[in-house]
């Protein structure tokens, strides 16, 4: 197939990429805009294969192994461990940008090419930031799934210093790749530096910090994707690889704004700098009021607005389904119920939105943090469920490690119903005054038996 | 194709990005992600081209099975890459039909 109809194809695949996630913008549209995205997919997998002088037999082998292995992952996956799901379909990406800017590099050393100094340097980049993002997102796996690594930050003195070194190890592995294209093995420790990095990088952060690191290593697995392109003079690679790396620096920002912190601070900070806050005893202290599922379903007989606000505590109990029927049940009797979701609610960007959805809440249900605080003084009761940072009142004072923390105000609504299994604090490690409101009941229980107990307790009032 | 060339249409896609993703809702950013990623996928095609071709024929390379380490390397991307494709296509489209589906 001559070059420019390839070209012009690659061409066609990228605008299709562009429209997919256009389609993107709107739930109605989305289904059609990933069908468009999968057609350019397909294209460009096409006129590749339509090249001259390619042997099939090991392509073909690659695409059964690897399609076996993504449909299965894709059909067989539950919605709450989707987090892990998309940290190592990242993970993924990046190992393939690696591997493929390795066999350009020993390519051209074999048959004694010069791959020019932009290819040489991309190929280290594609290296470097490919093993980063392969690794780290393997760790981020780990954590998510509460295997091999503990959820907590692993944190040593020194790290900062072990992270710059390795870095500067790692310029010096790339410029060794640029200068001698032909010393293969140089290539090999720049991606085994990367490698350590990105294990460093990642075991290092807790895991309610997660929505962040998994935008920001999809951003990697883009730009990886990109810097390949760039090897292989690729405009569909460049292209696809940029848009990834927009779209993942763009999350990546807004997951830190909704915590009012840096990227800095999430990488490389982590809570804790400021130790003196109120002791839990002080904050609890006698002022705590629980309450039952009995007397909730009584509380919502005289209730016209119901406001949920779900947290990762919500998809560890499998809560989603018992929520619906207590929607469901809400809804038919004129009670207009809704859902607040904070940005950084779950263990990645709208991963509250997956599971409602799952439990067949209609999106126009979900509301944003911004939309819905103007009016949470309308609002009966807020049933605040397994989330705690997120709507913690102190985050509008000073001098505490949430502080300038964007929060759902349900302290603001008349009641407030917290459904938590103690009054153990979350990932921040501090109480929250909320619990203790004069507004505030605490419901004590596993999310799922709870919302179960009070839908069974309203069908019987 | 020259590197300035290919900077221009890096930098332009940026702000085409850019300019998209930020009108994507927060309620549709875990299939953004997952999407996206698939979109990542497109590594593929560079992985095709390296498993396919017999680059080695004549040379002096270390084969195994008659393929060069290009090849093998090639081959293991291929995996990886589809794994990325045809995973993170399929299950945007699992979760998108979820949020399509209204009472």
């Amino acid at each position: 197939m001559p070059e420019n109809i390839t070209n012009i194809a690659y061409l066609i695949a990228a605008v299709l990429f562009i429209y997919g996630l256009i389609g993107l913008t709107h739930p109605r549209t989305a289904v059609r805009g990933n069908l468009l995205g999968g057609m350019g997919m397909l294209i460009a997998v096409v006129v590749t294969l339509l090249r001259s002088g390619l042997d099939y037999e090991l392509i073909i082998a690659g695409f059964v192994i690897g399609g076996l292995i993504g449909a299965v992952l894709a059909i067989k996956i539950e919605m709450t461990a989707m987090p892990q799901l998309v940290a190592v379909f990242n993970g993924f990406g990046g190992g393939a940008s690696v591997l493929v800017a390795g066999a350009e590099l020993y390519k051209e050393g074999l048959t004694g090419g010069d791959p020019g100094l932009q290819a040489l340097i991309a190929i280290a980049l594609s290296g470097i930031i490919g093993a980063i993002t392969f690794w780290g997102s393997l760790v981020a796996y780990a954590k998510l799934q509460g295997v091999v690594v503990p959820d907590q930050p692993v944190r040593y003195p020194g790290e900062q210093v072990v992270k710059v070194l390795l870095l500067l190890a790692s310029i010096v592995c790339a410029v060794m790749v640029v200068q001698d294209p032909g010393a293969m093995n140089m290539y090999w420790y720049l991606v085994i530096i990367g490698s350590v990095l990105g294990v460093l990088l990642v075991v290092a952060i807790g895991g309610a910090d997660m929505p962040v690191v998994i935008a920001l290593l999809n951003s990697y697995s883009g730009l990886a994707a990109a810097a390949t392109g760039f090897v292989l003079s690729n405009n569909v690679l460049i292209i696809a690889g940029s848009l990834v790396g927009a779209s993942g620096l763009i999350l990546t920002n807004i997951m830190c704004k909704a915590m009012n912190r840096s990227l800095a601070n999430v990488l490389f900070g982590g809570f804790g700098a400021i130790q003196e806050t109120a002791s839990a005893d002080d904050v609890y202290g006698g002022k705590v009021k629980s309450t039952s599922p009995e007397e909730l379903a009584m509380l919502m007989e005289t209730a016209s607005r119901v406001v949920v606000v779900p947290g990762y505590g919500m998809a560890v109990a499998q809560a989603q389904h018992a929520v619906r029927e207590l929607y469901n049940l809400l809804e038919a009797r004129g009670i207009n119920v809704e859902f607040a979701i904070h940005p950084v609610a779950g263990r990645m960007p709208g991963h509250m939105n997956v599971l409602l959805a799952e439990a067949d809440i209609p999106y126009d249900k979900l509301i944003e943090m911004d939309d819905i605080n103007p009016t949470m003084q309308q609002v009966d009761i807020a049933i605040v469920l397994g989330a705690n940072d997120v709507v913690n009142p102190i985050a509008r004072t000073d001098n505490s490690p949430i502080s300038g923390m964007p929060i759902i105000d349900v302290d603001k609504a008349k009641t407030v119903i917290v459904v938590k299994r103690s009054l153990s604090p979350g990932f921040a490690g501090i109480p929250n005054p909320l619990f203790a409101a004069d507004n505030a009941l605490m419901l004590f229980g596993d999310g799922k038996k709870v919302m179960q107990e009070t839908v069974n307790a309203i069908k019987e009032a | 194709m020259d590197f300035v060339a290919s900077l221009t249409i890096f930098v332009l896609a940026i702000f085409v990005g850019f300019e998209i993703i930020t009108k994507v809702p927060p309620t549709l950013h875990t299939p953004l992600m997952s999407g996206s990623n698939a979109i990542s996928g497109i590594t593929i095609v560079g992985a095709i081209i390296a498993t396919g071709l017999s680059i080695h024929e004549g040379l002096d390379a270390v084969t195994v099975m008659g393929y060069s380490l290009t090849n093998i390397l090639g081959f293991l991307a291929v995996v990886f890459a589809t794994i990325n494709v045809v995973g993170g296509f399929m299950v945007t489209h699992r979760m998108l039909e979820m949020f399509k589906r209204k009472d």
